[in-house]
């Protein structure tokens, strides 16, 4: 009773209609009712400012989305928001195409309202009770699902671009083992920026913010999913594999994520933590580390800097009030350069690809002009080094993975080619050997 | 919250800190366990909002400061014609933010071990606290049934 009256005090304008409910629903459910509401509209508002998460390294750098924001461009800013700052070598490639797809007029409508519906929401006491029918929203956020997923994407390719004929079980397990792992990394990287979380734009609606979990609840959630997935990597994929994973984790949660308030250096440690999924999807699928993962790990790695970078340019506000130490706050010249550089050395990796034999020769041929394109926006955010130039790279960066590793999977030297050719040169050889005797 | 709760309550971000407080329910037969960590959530919590309300607010400062000094210095005054706030663009305030950082950066360090070594201790006696609410719904349950 006295909950109701305090909200009707807000003078919220959606109440009136749910009061009514409220007043004609038992007592004991009038809380819970209201809270249902309120979720349902704060779920439909997390999952359009969630949307433009940024691929995180397992542990995300976080990647972080933060920025200095404007009213009007609210909207916008959040797709650049949700991303976290930590490099996170999941690509977030349809994270856009699923904020067209999801924006139908009916959901605008609802969002709109959910928006408005926010922040009075945001200004209330809230019980800190687990609710089990929002557990799973929770732990998707507390994961970062979305970064998880772009993830898991890399690590398939990964599995994809290695030279042996696909295994369907594998794959799965594969996929999953990293999945979890990711999940669990998430969580830890979570569990430990609680106060810095909330301090920034980006990251203050979370799960742990908001007090809808308890710290316990999700350590024993990251142990929960992070111990079956390594040992499922180890056990069901091969050592290998479930070795790089827990490596990764390890690099995500203790090494990146202190560093990140530590030393400019956090940014590398981010790029490994990126680039590492895809070389577990390879060695998942040839149990060994050959120079072909390397290179993927390798085009992984040289894409998180112009991403993050680009990212972390709107964002120095927050993180120079943070505390974080970022390349774009202290050593903004240098933030830039490495930026570009890793352009470039996208454009040279391409090349080094069917050298390796991973593809054939036209992918470098084929990949030209999305490499030209983001080593262009590159250059224009190094000479320029405004808003708007580390707006549009960082865009171009959220597609330009995804369509560069489909190139690359479409370019793939067919395993079938080596055999063929291997069996040629083969048969070529037994039969020069056979005219040579003949000869004398 | 209401006066019959039983659980813990959790506010809006507060103004200066930006962290949201949360009032601890403290139940009537609460164990040496339990009290310690209330006790260390508490402190937490109140160590949590002093830093960074202070910190926030010194940035705060600081920025109107810098923003101050640099209009003067190109002869402008904190509000032009239009009566609009003037503002600078953001390369201008990065070596404000650069400065920022680089001062107080020792300040975080300490505060980021404090603060590692209290969560790690709130989270393991919460640990702590549930295993003994486990192990006596356990045994509550096993009295039940016999």
């Amino acid at each position: 009773g006295l909950f109701v009256w305090r909200l009707k005090g807000a003078g919220t304008r959606h109440l009136p209609c749910h009061l009514l409910h409220l007043c004609r629903a038992p007592k004991g459910r009038l809380i819970t009712f209201q809270y249902f509401n309120f979720l349902k509209r704060m779920y439909v508002t997390q999952y359009n400012k969630d949307l433009s998460q940024r691929a995180k390294p397992k542990a995300d750098p976080v990647v972080s989305p933060f920025h200095e924001l404007l009213d009007q461009e609210k909207k916008v800013i959040h797709k650049i928001s949700p991303v976290s700052p930590v490099h996170q070598p999941w690509p977030e490639t349809s994270r856009r195409n699923e904020l067209r797809h999801v924006k139908s007029p009916a959901e605008s409508e609802a969002s709109a309202a959910a928006v408005r519906a926010e922040p009075r929401e945001d200004r209330q006491w809230k019980e800190m009770k687990l609710r089990l029918d929002e557990l799973p929203g929770i732990l998707a956020r507390l994961s970062k699902i979305k970064l998880t997923a772009l993830v898991v994407s890399t690590a398939s390719a990964g599995f994809a671009m290695a030279p042996v004929p696909f295994d369907l079980p594998c794959f799965l397990l594969a996929s999953l083992g990293t999945g979890l792992a990711s999940c669990a990394a998430n969580s830890i990287n979570q569990f430990f920026e609680v106060p810095f979380d909330s301090n920034m734009n980006r990251t203050k609606n979370r799960p742990l913010v908001r007090g809808q979990i308890s710290p316990l609840l999700a350590v024993c959630f990251a142990a929960s999913c992070g111990v079956p997935g390594i040992a499922l990597l180890t056990l069901g994929v091969n050592p290998l594999t479930g070795a790089l994973g827990a490596f990764n984790i390890f690099l995500y949660t203790c090494c990146y994520t202190p560093m990140k308030r530590m030393s400019i250096a956090n940014t590398w440690v981010g790029a490994v933590v990126g680039a590492i999924p895809p070389v577990m999807g390879w060695t998942a699928a040839t149990g060994s580390l050959d120079a072909g993962a390397l290179l993927l790990g390798g085009i992984l790695y040289s894409w998180q800097f112009p991403h993050f970078n680009a990212l972390s340019w709107g964002l120095r506000e927050d993180y120079s009030r943070g505390g974080y130490c970022m390349m774009s706050v202290t050593h903004p010249g240098l933030c830039r350069r490495v930026a570009l550089r890793h352009c470039l050395a996208l454009i040279g990796l391409s090349v080094v690809a069917p050298v390796l034999d991973v593809t054939t020769w036209t992918f470098p041929v084929i990949s030209l002009p999305i490499n030209l394109y983001i080593s262009y926006l590159g250059f224009r955010f190094y000479r320029d080094a405004d808003r708007s130039s580390s707006r549009k790279l960082f865009f171009c960066s959220l597609w330009h993975l995804p369509m560069l590793l489909l190139v690359m999977f479409t370019c793939k030297k067919s395993v079938l080619d080596k055999e063929d050719k291997g069996d040629l040169l083969g048969k070529g050889e037994s039969h020069g050997r056979a005219m040579e005797m003949r000869l004398p | 919250p209401p006066a019959h709760s039983h659980s813990d309550w959790i506010g809006p971000p507060d103004k200066h800190s930006n962290l949201r407080p949360v009032i601890f329910y403290v139940p009537p037969e609460e164990s040496p366990l339990e009290r310690r960590l209330r006790e260390a959530r508490q402190e937490a919590q109140a160590c949590n909002q002093r830093f960074w309300a202070r910190h926030n607010c010194a940035f705060r400062q600081e920025k109107e400061e810098f923003i101050y000094s640099r209009l003067k210095a190109k002869g402008l005054e904190m509000r032009d014609g239009t009566g609009q706030k003037a503002t600078l663009n953001a390369e201008e305030m990065a070596d404000f933010y650069k400065d920022f950082l680089s001062k107080n950066f020792r300040k975080h360090m300490q505060y980021n071990r404090d603060w590692y070594k209290r969560n790690f201790t709130i989270t393991f006696l919460m640990g702590q606290v549930a295993l003994v609410r486990a192990l006596r719904w356990l045994r509550w349950k096993k009295k039940n049934l016999e």
